[in-house]
């Protein structure tokens, strides 16, 4: 079975600053993988190399064994690698529902037509109502997303991302700036979203990386310094040292 | 149909909701254009609807690229000139009639003829300008406007010179018994294709591509993520608008029967934005209502003043500050009020308004009719309502400052109680 994702010597500088160092990692398929670190590790930018925002300085991106690095993010999303976004990255002008079904449309195959009445697909109001329904949005199907409390916003971030059915997932810190019972939700969410898919999540809230994780990676300073499960991470000396210290005592 | 059980929560509006808010708009519209020969316009009349239906289809595609794409363009003409040129050519060979397909292509068709000179146009166009977006699109557009502006003089068989290109309309096979020579044959013309346009224009934005459109408006940076190339869908839209504004230029071939290098220049372009903006480019219906005033303002208005090109940029800017939702969003805000039930206040909040705008419009007609005829030097007066304003007689200037100050401190105040800050 090949692997859903393999980073190998994956850099990136922006002129002399170098951001990713070298990043070597192997996600297998179905995985939960959580990347933490401290701020300015490089793990959003990380995130940006994988689904295309960012080229790659040198190293190689593979998702299910076929060379990403370089490409647009479009063709990187067809190929079945969706993320969301730190900030809310929604259609804000747009319903909560016409912002899932534009989600849909490419799995579909509906491409760019335009000789095709949107509301008489069926197969695009079905995955909408699903993904709407799945994400708990679908109460407030109508409202348009710049309305929406900000949770919700996340939680359509989600909801966005997963549309496409793609089979790897990257979330960037679903749950920044939420309540405790909103995370909750939010993980509930991510938990029930995500099943069967491969998942690599980026989140400062060690409870809810512990929780989820089947492993994690530790990114200090464009570096991967350990791999395991969170067992393993919560006992490495080094991670202790450079990251971690209270905070996985707390989340234990 | 059989009514399949449905396992999914179906979020379409229901069939009623759909029924009245689409069609019945579009019905509607189509039974006013209909109706209206019955009432026995004038002829001045029929030249001034036949005139709006062109700004119509012109200012709706315009809002294909800035109200649902966010693209500001500031060289649409371009196409609606391009288009129409090619229009009026084929009104030049269909009366030449010497190649078989165009002898016997009806003159009713011609705005399909603009129509793919628009397409094309946008299509040649488009392909580098729609490589960027926002204020980079807007310059790009600027360019090709003067460069195309410029092109009208130096083509000599296409543009035809200041002279530009004419033909004659009745010519060719009638198509609906119509010989479009006098001004309600080319009525029915319009009513036609105006409505044909609104069609095609509002089943656009029902598409995928037409929804598509509007997320790429709101975020370029999240399509990518959703498997949509943004630069795709701009340069698809463009064509789209390209291709419509074209139709306009075919209408307006036959309306005019002749094309001259103007119609490409930077004045229709900067016409059809305020048409779009003053109407309200938030709302599909917008366009229709800035097409319908300011074609209105252009022919009347500028029967009884030279000014008036001074009051439509009032009004623009107006709007820009106080009314970004534009004519649309006024009609819907109002609409929207009156629904909720909150009438009382409200009335009498808009009526106080109503007064402020018009007294403070009072006195700046009053100081702008006085100082044109002043500054004309002809010895002309503004006589309003028996009235003799000169520039030195102080009635005059009672008249300016008293309703304009009286205005903007009524506008201010009720500004203040709404806000109280």
């Amino acid at each position: 079975m090949t692997n859903a994702l393999e980073i190998t010597d994956l850099r990136k500088s922006f002129g002399p600053a170098q951001i990713i160092n070298g990043v070597n990692l192997t996600i297998p398929r179905g995985e939960r993988h959580a990347v933490i670190g401290p701020n300015g590790a490089g793990k959003s930018t990380l995130f940006n190399l994988v689904s295309g925002l960012f080229a790659p300085t040198s190293g190689s991106v593979r998702l299910n064994g076929e060379e990403i690095g370089g490409m647009k993010p479009f063709l990187i999303n067809r190929r079945g690698l969706s993320r969301s976004f730190q900030v809310s990255n929604i259609f804000a002008k747009m319903t909560v529902r016409e912002n899932v079904r534009c989600g849909v449309l490419h799995s579909l195959g509906q491409g760019y037509s335009f000789w095709r009445n949107i509301g008489s697909q069926r197969d695009v109001q079905e995955k909408t109502s699903a993904v709407l329904e799945h994400c708990g949005l679908i109460d407030k199907a109508n409202t348009p997303a710049a309305l929406l409390p900000y949770a919700d916003q996340r939680a359509l971030e989600i909801a966005i991302t997963i549309a496409g059915g793609a089979e790897v997932i990257l979330l960037d810190e679903p749950t920044a700036g939420m309540s405790h019972s909103e995370t909750d939700r939010a993980v509930a969410l991510i938990e029930k979203a995500t099943e069967g898919k491969t998942l690599i999540i980026v989140e400062h809230d060690m409870g809810v990386v512990f929780n989820l994780a089947d492993r994690i990676s530790v990114l200090v300073y464009g570096e991967i310094i350990a791999t395991g499960t969170p067992e393993q991470i919560r006992n490495d000396p080094k991670v202790r040292e450079a990251y971690l210290g209270e905070e996985v005592e707390d989340a234990a | 149909m059989t009514d399949m059980t449905q396992d999914y929560a179906d979020l379409a509006p229901s069939a009623s909701a759909k029924f009245y808010g689409r069609i019945l708009p579009i019905l509607l519209f189509a039974l006013l254009v209909v109706v209206i020969p019955f009432l026995g316009p004038s002829r001045t009349m029929y030249s001034l609807l036949n005139v709006m239906a062109i700004n119509i289809v012109f200012a709706l595609s315009y809002n294909m690229l800035l109200g649902r794409c966010g693209l500001l363009s500031f060289g649409h003409a371009v196409y609606y000139g391009l288009g129409g040129y090619c229009a009026v050519h084929a009104m030049t060979w269909i009366e030449a009639g010497t190649s078989p397909f165009w002898a016997n292509f009806p003159v009713f068709g011609l705005p399909l003829v603009g129509f793919a000179g628009g397409a094309l146009a946008g299509a040649i166009i488009g392909w580098p300008s729609c490589r960027r977006a926002g204020t980079p699109f807007a310059m790009i557009s600027l360019g090709v406007a003067e460069l195309i502006a410029a092109a009208g003089f130096m083509f000599l068989s296409f543009f035809g010179g200041e002279m530009g290109v004419s033909g004659d309309r009745m010519n060719g096979p009638a198509l609906f018994g119509l010989s479009m020579g006098p001004v309600e044959d080319v009525y029915w013309f319009m009513a036609f294709w105006v409505v044909a346009g609104l069609v095609g224009m509002y089943a656009f934005t029902r598409t995928p591509l037409g929804k598509l459109s509007e997320a790429t408006r709101d975020n370029p940076q999240r399509v990518q993520f959703i498997g949509y190339d943004p630069t795709r869908v701009r340069y698809l839209v463009f064509i789209a608008a390209g291709a419509f504004a074209g139709m306009a230029g075919g209408m307006s071939a036959v309306n005019y029967e002749i094309f001259t290098p103007e119609a490409v220049s930077l004045i229709p372009s900067g016409f059809v934005l305020i048409m779009a903006y003053v109407g309200g480019i938030g709302y599909f219906v917008g366009p229709i209502l800035g097409a319908v005033l300011l074609t209105f303002m252009q022919s009347m208005l500028s029967d009884y003043t030279e000014a008036w090109l001074l009051y439509l940029g009032v009004l623009f800017i107006s709007i820009v500050m106080f009314a970004p939702g534009g004519l649309a969003g006024i009609v819907f805000g109002v609409a929207h009020t009156a629904r909720n039930g909150e009438t009382g206040a409200v009335l009498k909040r808009w009526g106080g308004q109503a007064a402020g705008i018009l007294l403070a419009l009072a006195g700046l007609i009053v100081l702008v009719e006085v100082s044109t005829r002043w500054s004309n030097g002809y010895g002309e007066i503004f006589e309003p309502f028996g009235l003799h304003l000169t520039f030195t007689n102080p009635l005059t200037w009672v008249l300016i400052v008293v309703p304009f100050a009286a205005g903007v401190a009524i506008l201010r105040r009720l500004s203040r109680e709404e806000d109280p800050a």
